[in-house]
Parts: C-alpha cells; structure tokens; sequence
C-alpha cells in the first residue's frame, strides 16, 4: 500500500529546481504532484511519479542525490473538513505525521493526501479501519489520477 | 581443512618473507637497500645530483640506518620529471604504465618492468593470504581496471594466488549484485563506500547479503574508519579487510590487515618504512607518530628513495598475534600537508576529515573556504550530500549539519559554519577536489 516518493537534495540557489525540471522532461517523465521544503541552505524537493524508476536513474545520471520514500497515500473527501478529520483520527491513535501534502482532481470529488509517516503500517492499519478514508495503492494513484498530472 | 588448502594452494603463506627471523629480514633489507641505492645512482639523473650534493657515495650506504643519509623524495618529484625522467631502465624493457591523478596540474606516472610485476603481484598475492584468502575463493575485483593501479594491482595478486577473478571493474551496481549471487562471490575487492552502495542496492533488489557465500571484503583506496569496518562486518557477516598502497612505492600491496585486524602490516623486504618529524625531517623511533617515508627496495624500473608518503602514522612495537615478522603500521589517520592557519590556530584539513570521517564513517568530498569578515577570519566547510546521508526530512538533514559542524569543533577547537552541498559542486582537478581555498587576501565585498 506504499508508495514510492522521490526525495531530491537541492542547494538554495537559483536555477537548481530548473535543473531537475529540465531533465524529468526531456525524460518525458509525467509528474503527478510535488511539493518542496527548505531551509536557508538548503531544501528537499519530494516528487510523486509513476515512472519513479527511470526518474531516479535520470536525476541520479545528472548528479543529483535522489533518494526513494515510502509514504502513503490516502483518499479524502475534497470538502471543508476532510482533511481535518482524518488527521483527528491519527492524533487519536497517535500515529506521527513526518510531513504531507495533497492534491485535488478535477473530475472527482475526492483529493488524495501524500502522507509520510514514523510508522507508515501503523498508518495503513488505521485508515483501512476508518469509515470514510481509503489508502491508495501504487495502481490506483497511477491510473486513476491520470488526468491531474502536470506536465514538467 | 588448513593444511588440505595448503596442499592445493600454489601459494604457501607460512613459507613467504612475511615470516622471516628478524635478523635474516633486516639482512635481507640491506642487501637489498644497497642494490637499489647502486641502481638509482647509476641511472636516474634526480638522484645522483641530489647524492653528489650532498657527497653521498653508493657505497656509503653500510647499515640500514645509513639510508638516513639519503635525500628524501617527494610528490612534486614525480610532476616536475613528468612524464619518466625517473625512469631507471630503457623504455624498451617497460612492460606496464600506470598513472594516478595530482591534486593539481599534471599526473604522476610510474613504470613497471617484468621484475616489477612480479613483485607486485607477490606483494598482492600475500596480502589475499594475510586476510585469508586461497584456491577455490571467487574474487570480485570492483575496483576500477585502467590508468589507476587498483584495478589491475588486485587482479594479477588474485590469480597469483590461484583464487578466481571476476574482473568486473567499479560501477554499474546492479550487476554487481548479480554476479555476486549468481557466480557464488566469496570476495569482494573495491573501497569501502562503494561497498555501502552494493549493500544499499542489494537491499532495492530485496536481497540480503548475509544470504550470499561472500565471506571477506579486502577495501582500500580511500580513508574509512574502525567504526565503519564494524558496521559493514555487521550489515553483511563478512570480515573487512583494509589494504594500504600507493601508486608512487608500488600501487596497492604496500601493507594490509592480517586476520588480527590490528594494525596493517608493511611488506618490509621490498618496501622499507621509516618515520619521520614532519617538520624538522628527524627520523622518529618505532612507536612514535610521524610521517611515513617508504623506499622501494627491490623496484627496478622507477625506484623511490625515502618517499615521503605524508600519510601520519606509528610503527607498532609489539609483535603481532599472527606469527608474521614484518612489522605494522597504524591505520591511517590524517596527511601533514596542507596546513593553515586560523584565528592562530594550527589546523590541519586531515583533522577535519577525522571528524568528518567519524561522522559519515566515509569521507565525503568537502572543500574549506577561508574567508575574512570585519578583520575576523571565517571559516566554512562545505560538504557533498551522499545518497548514504540524504534524508527526506529538513530535521534530519539539520541535525547531521549540526553533527558535523560539532564534530569537527570538537577536534580543531574552532566553530566553523558547514554547509551542505549538491554532489560534484566542489570543483575538482584531476578527479580529487582542492582541499583549501583561502581568500582571505581578498578585498571584502
Ligand atoms: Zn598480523
């Protein structure tokens, strides 16, 4: 049920996001979300794709360090308060969010929240046991989230 | 099952140099020292000049002490008689160039004979023997086969041996991987940190080593730490082994662990160990830290007298556990090149790789930058990001920028501000990075 994330490691500089962007393009590597976090120095660019495999080995060949992250993936309802429940729902059972970001469609009413956490089973374990949360596998954010994917 | 593998080894360990009564060793050095101290001022022009300047004659050389007389040599030696103006015989009995890359400007090359090869691949096949190895063992070479003498030092000592050679050479980790499950890899030859990436991405393949027959790795090329040796034994089952070489005395096979893994033994009848002040150049005694200086003993096509190696070091005093004679040296620690001053402190970038060694367990590339602001010398340390070290969290990343950072503190008594960098931004010339980059003389912007 977990999915791949790549993890970049960029310098805060200019020019350096261009420079993956460039590459998973000329790639043709289809990007299905992203998100960024930084510090001063530095920061981490986290990229969910499908083609993760070749992604790595592309960055890696332009000389980034790329590692993999297993997060999870979680269908919410795309409405006020979706996203506030589920988190009441990890707080409860104590299950520690690391980070996360998330992504609408636009044909569906649902959005699906990229979570990483401590104990990503644990995670797992607790949305399958929930009524209105479903965790996604690698299939399902693939196929079915096509549409939404932005091209780099 | 000892003695049954000596009988179907081509090699008999227990019957090599390495075991020699000290005083038949030391008999042997000198008659050695003074052959190749004949040798050397008869055909290498550098060295004559030097000895006449200094009125020493060949024959001055009468005890292994007397090589104190002799002119030491040093790196920029070997640039500025680019590229054979050491060369000891004519081309034509050449068999071998190797080159290895300087710091700065050009390579340094060095030339073997058919002698020389031989030595070599005694030397190497005595070091696989000092770490157990023997007939039967399926050797995987990833150290890279080329103008660098890894490749091909380790290649000739294996089959010396009569143990089977997989000459894979570095890189392309996934077949590395293959080969070592489907070929039934015993050993593995490569540096340290590559072997990290082999465990990493048998683990992608959802493989685990301690599943595979490899049994010993013998790594070198690159300082690595005991902490680090610890860690690879426990990820992988095997026993790690440390090598020590250097292409200016011979490529690897200058010394090596032996199954006590204290210390490295130095094959001392072809290459003879010294010690020295690294400031005042006074020999030191055994037990004593100071600098390494190497001659080649027994070397005919590019000899080196009293090389100074700049790796800092002590010659053990007690006799080691294994039975052997050759005497040890300590794993190297830090270079004594490259001094600068800071805040008038001494710092040397070798104990910055010591703490940046501890830390990482490898040492990463890193570059210091000394700069001055509001008349106060500044000092930042820039350090590549391995995949090894790179987390997905900012806390994480934060937290090994501050171990670094205190770590190196902790050993030169300065804060310095560490930064983080992509892998391959520190420039390098000749494929190895320049260590210092002061500015300080620079106008402030
Ligand atoms: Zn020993």
């Amino acid at each position: 049920m977990k999915i791949q994330q790549l993890s970049v490691f960029l310098e805060n500089k200019p020019g350096q996001m261009a420079g993956v962007f460039d590459i998973l393009g000329s790639n043709g590597v289809n990007i299905i979300t992203m998100s960024t976090a930084d510090t001063e120095q530095f920061g981490i660019l986290r990229i969910i794709t499908r083609e993760w495999e070749k992604a790595k080995t592309v960055l890696e060949e332009g000389q980034f360090v790329v590692n993999l992250t297993p997060v999870v993936a979680i269908q919410v309802p795309h409405k006020p308060g979706g996203l506030s429940s589920i988190l009441a729902i990890f707080q409860k059972q104590n299950i520690n969010i690391e980070y996360m970001y998330a992504f609408p469609c636009a044909h569906t009413t649902e959005a699906v929240l990229i979570a990483r956490f401590e104990d990503p089973d644990a995670a797992i374990k607790v949305v399958r046991e929930s009524e209105n949360f479903k965790a996604l596998t690698e299939e399902d954010v693939f196929k079915e989230k096509k549409a939404c994917e932005i091209q780099s | 099952m000892t003695a049954a593998l000596d009988q179907i080894a081509p090699f008999h360990p227990k019957s090599s140099p390495d075991y020699l009564p000290v005083d038949q060793l030391r008999q042997l050095q000198l008659q050695r020292l003074q052959q190749i101290v004949q040798h050397s001022y008869d055909n290498v022009p550098l060295f004559r000049k030097r000895m006449d300047k200094r009125s020493i004659a060949p024959s001055d050389i009468r005890t292994l002490e007397d090589i104190q007389l002799l002119p030491f040599t040093v790196k920029t030696d070997l640039r500025d008689e680019y590229p054979l103006g050491l060369l000891a015989v004519p081309m034509k009995d050449v068999v071998r160039l190797h080159a290895s890359s300087g710091t700065t400007g050009k390579p340094i090359v060095v030339a073997y004979n058919q002698q020389d090869l031989g030595t070599w691949a005694e030397v190497m096949t005595r070091t696989f023997a000092a770490c157990g190895l023997h007939a039967g063992d399926v050797v995987q070479n990833a150290y890279g086969y080329g103008l660098f003498t890894g490749g091909l030092g380790v290649h000739y000592g294996i089959e010396s041996l009569g143990a089977t050679v997989v000459p894979i050479s570095g890189g392309n980790t996934t077949r590395q991987v293959m080969l070592m499950k489907d070929f039934g890899t015993t050993v593995i030859c490569c540096t340290p940190s590559y072997f990290l990436r082999i465990i990493d991405k048998a683990n992608e393949m959802g493989l685990d080593l301690k599943d595979f027959p490899i049994r010993a790795g013998v790594f070198g090329a690159e300082p690595w730490t005991d902490s680090m040796r610890r860690r690879i034994e426990q990820l992988t089952d095997i026993k790690a082994f440390d090598i020590y070489g250097l292409s200016e005395i011979i490529g690897p096979g200058v010394g090596c662990h032996c199954s006590a893994q204290e210390g490295l033994h130095i094959f001392e009848d072809h290459f003879y160990p010294e010690i020295i002040d690294p400031e005042t150049c006074e020999p030191l005694p055994d037990g004593t830290e100071g600098e390494l200086v190497l001659s080649t003993l027994s070397k005919q096509a590019m000899p080196m007298l009293r090389y100074r190696t700049r790796d800092i070091t002590a010659i053990y005093t007690e006799e080691c556990s294994c039975g052997r004679t050759i005497r040890r040296i300590r794993r190297i620690g830090r270079r004594s090149d490259d001094m600068f001053i800071i805040r008038g402190v001494n710092v040397f970038p070798s104990q910055i790789e010591t703490a940046l060694l501890n830390v990482e367990g490898t040492l990463p590339h890193y570059q210091i930058i000394l700069t001055k602001h509001n008349d106060m010398d500044q000092i930042e340390v820039q350090v590549e990001v391995t995949s090894e070290h790179f987390s997905d969290t900012i806390g994480a990343l934060e937290r090994l920028r501050k171990k670094l950072s205190a770590a190196i503190a902790e050993i030169i008594g300065i804060r310095v501000n560490l930064r983080l960098v992509e892998p391959h931004t520190i420039q390098r010339s000749e494929g190895k990075a320049k260590r210092v980059i002061d500015k300080r003389a620079e106008a402030e912007s």
